[in-house]
């Protein structure tokens, strides 16, 4: 018999649950309404996250674009979904919806660009060397 | 630069062991005098910018890599009157001079300094007696102007001290100034005048000849050859004094905590308070500083010689100076806290500053420079470029006729009035836009720091005063870091807070 | 110089002041809305997790859409954003608001001014926790705007002091990047942000809470090494002896509390003087009539949700400009449970309004009683770290003009 506690998230009373599990039976107690016991039946059998995070924008006016998942993803996924995200480059414009992963691992699930970026347009790029004092020798 | 003629005239009598060179009577030699000062303090800068008045070759070492970050960087900023030092020592003869020199310094260099002026509380009729001791030893020392004022008197220009004092001992010559400031100022100026700042150099050894005269000063990157070395290395004094082979001075560091608070505060006294000292210390004040704010300190601990490089604070220390400030000012509002810090003072047994000549020929002493330190530094730089140049190796400089005083003024938006603000926009976009929202400090300044050779986060700050505010880098950290990159040219992964190992960031989250 | 006429200019572009400038601007008020940053949005732009919209959009957005919502609809009502624009000083003598910007110097000389200028995170500095001073140690917005908009993470061993959202939120940040988190430590005896993030942030990643516990000193010559923790005891506030552990780390994050910003009115305007927030009555009206504010400059809100809604009211009443317009007001008397309330008086004459507490107890089922004898509302799972929300209706307002009562009294019950 495995046991687990766990917070109750769906209202502010944060019900402190507890989850014991036997096999393929699971019985939660301390819970004050259904929304408790159904959390806590997600919790271990479909555990779910958003998982919002960033991606990285070549020669764009920021060097990264947030991102979300459209829907919670499977927990499990987490890892994998941002080593995912770390491969990939981007070049503006992105658009505030664009889709950067389509379907990620089978999960019907998309992932999403959450801001706009743009290109670079800072005309100041980086001031002229010579301009420099030379801190040592004077 | 006159590199040729005359550089200095010829002493009484011959010096055979002087350099590798040969000076007669009568004879003028083309090469000019060597000095090398160690130690970018307020101490070692201004007596590096005192030799460059004279037609020297001056290197200036130091081992952080901003001037000024030592002891100079975490002390009262106060300078003193003079009334507070024995007549019989080196300090009471410096302090005063010094301080009377502060009106020029703070012009040439264009830094600032506020004579605000300072009152020592008395609260018994004991205390008093102390305040009229004070007064004799004014006089001995040269203070003008001091008296000993009655309560009411006190309380009508310094309403929140505490009601329950009896007298106060007033100064009208002490006032408050920005040191690190000074120190940095002191370097442009000397730069300007020919000689060189060598920054993050530390010292690793001196050379003396077979004849006891010193020849030069190594670093771990080279070595520079020096007629003059002058130890102005603060905290690191006796590691020098040892490499030459000198008796060390047992020179230990004292410890003070601060507390600053904000600016909000800034306006609850406009002179420097001190209480009745002790025999520990000038005791636990409440200082106003340059740019608004007060502080609180500083405490007086004294360490283990091998503590040089602790300044941490302490439970105990702030929580002395907590207790110990109400009794000056009762309203003071420690909430009101933007900072804590603590810094060391060099002090030794003989309790006063170690400077001139040595048996070394050519090596000079400008160390243990403990309070008042900062007041007499000016006085020191004279003194050492004149009076123990001649003591030591029996020359006095000839003067250097291009040397300039000043040193551009730092340009300073918050002090300008809206029309010339609106100018100086009109010519230069960059300093219309704000980047340190507390102080109103915009990014034309901050980039005029960099040029000047801010390469750090503490660089840009104690130049700018950037991320001082209450908000203590909040809002401004973030751009002052991307300004370093577009004007410093310093990528992300080199950045520092202030320089050897204070990395700021990590990795980047995405390559 | 220039000197511009405006009906409303809002000072502070985050998610106050975008939703004061629309509402302003829809009633067809010449808006003019300030920011000192270079694009509006505030702190929205950096907090890139979800959790923003629930009330105002019924769907759970990230910051940056949520900003995004706003800044079309500032587009479509004609609100003139003026970014990298820096206020310099509010002059209420002669009505006008003195700016900076990069084109020179303007002077705007508005009919009504709203100030959304928000807060700052408490810095490290006012802490006074002994020890060095290395670099490594940050507040959390600091840290969150290096690793969400300049890519740079702040360090890779890392320990979090104050377990409110913004702290909680970096935790996750930060370990989902493979950082290695080690811990969160509270003072108080509870924690100080959402039950939700407590769960998401720190339980999922199995980082561990510290609750009475605090950072007693600081470790490092050049960067943060290390950090001493004690357990704190609740009554006395002082550390504990022999609870002290060292524990090393090269980063130290705080999230230590935000304080309300008002440096630009607080000479002339009636600033709360615990909570440093400006007061405001039920329209959002400052002490000065000239000058409405909302957001976290009034106080701190922990849903942005409800900082939009009261940026609303802030407009819709900055834009009326009839002579008799209703100031008569009562004032609000906080009970012993209630911290916070908002607004801090009631315009007896004014519209409905929702009333937001905060409670300085935690309260497993509490009775908000509000007069005495106007509204009772119960509520569960009351605490510090979470608003109430309660609505004064029109029909508590008429109670409240035909009550004698000369101050509205607030408080919170236990039991049911």
């Amino acid at each position: 018999m495995e046991k687990q506690n766990m917070i109750c998230v769906s209202c502010p009373l944060g019900c402190d649950l507890e989850v014991e599990i036997r096999g393929e039976e699971i019985e939660v107690k301390g819970y004050r309404c259904k929304r408790g016991e159904t959390y806590a039946r997600n919790e271990i059998l479909d555990p779910r996250r958003m998982v919002t995070s960033n991606v990285r924008v070549s020669n764009g006016d920021c060097p990264l674009v947030s991102v979300k998942t459209i829907a919670p993803l499977p927990k499990g996924l987490m890892g994998e979904l941002i080593e995912a995200l770390k491969q990939i480059r981007l070049e503006p414009p992105v658009q505030i919806g664009q889709v950067i992963i389509r379907n990620f691992q089978n999960t019907g699930i998309d992932i999403v660009a959450t801001r706009a970026v743009g290109l670079d347009s800072s005309d100041q790029k980086h001031e002229p060397e010579h301009e420099l004092k030379k801190v040592s020798e004077g | 630069m006159n590199t040729t003629g005359r550089v200095y005239r010829a002493p009484e009598k011959d010096y055979p062991f002087f350099g590798a060179f040969f000076i007669k009577r009568g004879e003028i030699m083309e090469r000019r005098l060597r000095v090398v000062v160690i130690g970018a303090g307020i101490v070692g800068a201004l007596i590096a910018r005192e030799f460059t008045k004279y037609a020297c070759d001056v290197c200036l070492l130091e081992q952080e890599i901003e001037a000024g970050w030592g002891v100079t960087k975490a002390n009262s900023a106060i300078v003193h009157g003079g009334y507070d030092d024995e007549p019989a020592t080196i300090r009471a003869k410096f302090c005063a001079q010094g301080n009377q020199m502060y009106d020029s310094l703070s012009k040439e260099l264009n830094i600032d300094f506020q004579r605000t002026g300072s009152y020592v509380l008395a609260f018994s009729d004991e205390d008093i007696l102390h305040l009229e001791g004070l007064l004799t030893q004014a006089k001995t020392n040269g203070v003008i102007g001091c008296r000993i004022d009655r309560r009411d008197e006190v309380l009508t220009r310094q309403p929140k001290l505490n009601k329950m004092m009896k007298a106060a001992f007033w100064c009208p010559s002490a006032g408050i100034t920005e040191p690190w400031m000074i120190a940095m100022a002191a370097v442009e100026s000397m730069q300007l005048n020919g000689g060189r700042f060598f920054p993050g150099n530390p010292v690793i050894g001196v050379d003396v000849d077979h004849k006891g005269a010193v020849r030069g000063v190594r670093t771990s990157q080279e070595f520079f050859h020096a007629d003059i070395v002058v130890n102005a290395s603060g905290l690191y004094a006796d590691r020098i004094t040892q490499m030459v082979g000198l008796d060390p001075l047992l020179l230990y560091p004292r410890k003070g905590e601060y507390i600053l608070l904000d600016k909000k505060m800034g306006s609850i006294v406009s002179a420097v308070i001190f209480p009745v000292p002790t025999k520990q210390s000038k005791g636990i004040l409440v200082v106003p500083t340059v740019d608004g704010g007060v502080l609180l300190g500083p405490t007086a601990e004294d360490l283990d010689q091998r503590c040089i490089e602790d300044t941490s604070t302490t439970r105990i220390g702030l929580e002395r100076i907590k207790s110990l400030v109400h009794r000056l000012v009762p309203d003071i509002d420690e909430s009101q806290t933007v900072k804590t810090f603590a810094g060391l003072r060099p002090e030794t047994p003989l309790k006063d500053f170690v400077v001139g000549p040595t048996e070394i020929k050519g090596f000079f002493q400008a160390a243990a420079m403990r309070s008042p330190g900062l007041t007499s530094a000016p006085a020191i730089a004279k003194y050492m470029a004149t009076e123990a140049v001649q003591e030591g190796i029996g020359i006095q400089l000839t003067s250097n006729p291009h040397f300039r005083p000043n040193v551009p003024k730092y340009i300073r938006t918050s002090e300008q009035s809206l029309t010339q603000w609106d100018e100086l926009v009109a010519k230069d976009p960059r300093y219309g836009k704000m980047i340190c929202v507390c102080n109103k400090i915009t990014e034309g300044e901050i980039r005029d720091a960099i040029i000047r050779g801010a390469r750090t986060v503490d660089g840009i700050k104690f130049r700018t005063r950037a991320g001082f505010g209450h908000c203590q880098g909040g809002f401004c950290l973030p751009k002052v870091v991307e300004l370093l990159q577009r004007y410093g040219h310093i990528p992300m992964d080199q950045l520092t807070l202030r320089g050897k190992a204070s990395a700021l960031l990590s990795s980047e989250v995405r390559t | 110089m220039k000197e511009i006429r405006v009906d409303v200019l809002v000072i502070g572009a985050g998610a106050a002041g975008m939703a004061a400038s629309i509402e302003s601007a829809s009633r067809g008020c010449h808006t003019v809305l300030l920011e000192r940053e270079d694009c509006s949005g505030g702190v929205l732009n950096q907090c890139i997790h979800n959790g923003f919209g629930l009330h105002v959009f019924k769907e759970e957005l990230t910051g940056p859409e949520y900003a995004d919502r706003f800044r079309r609809q500032m587009d479509e009502k004609g609100v003139q954003v003026r970014t990298v624009q820096f206020v310099v000083s509010i002059d209420p003598s002669k009505k006008a608001v003195i700016t900076m910007s990069q084109e020179g110097a303007v002077v705007f000389h508005p009919k009504r001014v709203i100030m959304t200028t928000g807060a700052r995170e408490r810095a490290f500095g006012s802490l006074m926790i002994p020890g060095t001073r290395p670099s490594g140690i940050f507040t959390a917005g600091v840290a969150q705007r290096f690793v969400n908009l300049q890519n740079r993470l702040p360090g890779k061993k890392i320990f979090l002091l104050g377990s409110g959202d913004i702290g909680l939120i970096m935790a996750r940040r930060l370990a989902l990047e493979g950082a290695d988190v080690l811990g969160v430590a509270e003072l108080m005896p509870f924690p100080g942000g959402l039950a939700r993030n407590i769960a998401q942030c720190l339980n999922d990643f199995d980082i561990p809470l510290h609750l009475s516990t605090s950072v007693v000193e600081v470790h490092g010559k050049d960067r943060l090494e290390a950090i001493t923790i004690a357990r704190f005891d609740p009554k006395t506030r002082t550390a504990i002896d022999g609870s002290h552990k060292k524990i090393e780390v090269d980063t130290l994050i705080l999230s230590v509390g935000l304080i309300p910003q008002n440096e630009l009115i607080d000479s002339f305007v009636q600033i709360h003087p615990t909570t440093k927030g400006v007061v405001v009555d039920s329209m959002m009206r400052t002490s000065h009539p000239w000058i409405f504010a909302a957001g976290n400059n009034v106080a701190i809100y922990d849903l942005v949700d409800f900082v939009t809604l009261d940026g609303k009211t802030a407009g819709q009443n900055a834009s009326r400009f009839e002579e008799t317009f209703p100031s008569d007001t009562l004032p609000i008397v906080l009970g012993k449970s209630v911290g916070v309330s908002i607004p801090n008086k009631i315009v007896k004459q004014g519209d409905p309004f929702i009333l937001y507490l905060r409670s300085k107890k935690v309260i497993e089922k509490g009775i908000v009683e509000i007069g005495p004898g106007l509204i009772r509302r119960t509520r569960i799972g009351i605490k510090p770290s979470e608003m109430i929300d309660i609505p004064f209706t029109q029909k508590d307002l008429e109670r409240l003009r035909e009550s004698n009562l000369d101050r509205v009294y607030i408080d919170i019950q236990e039991g049911s």
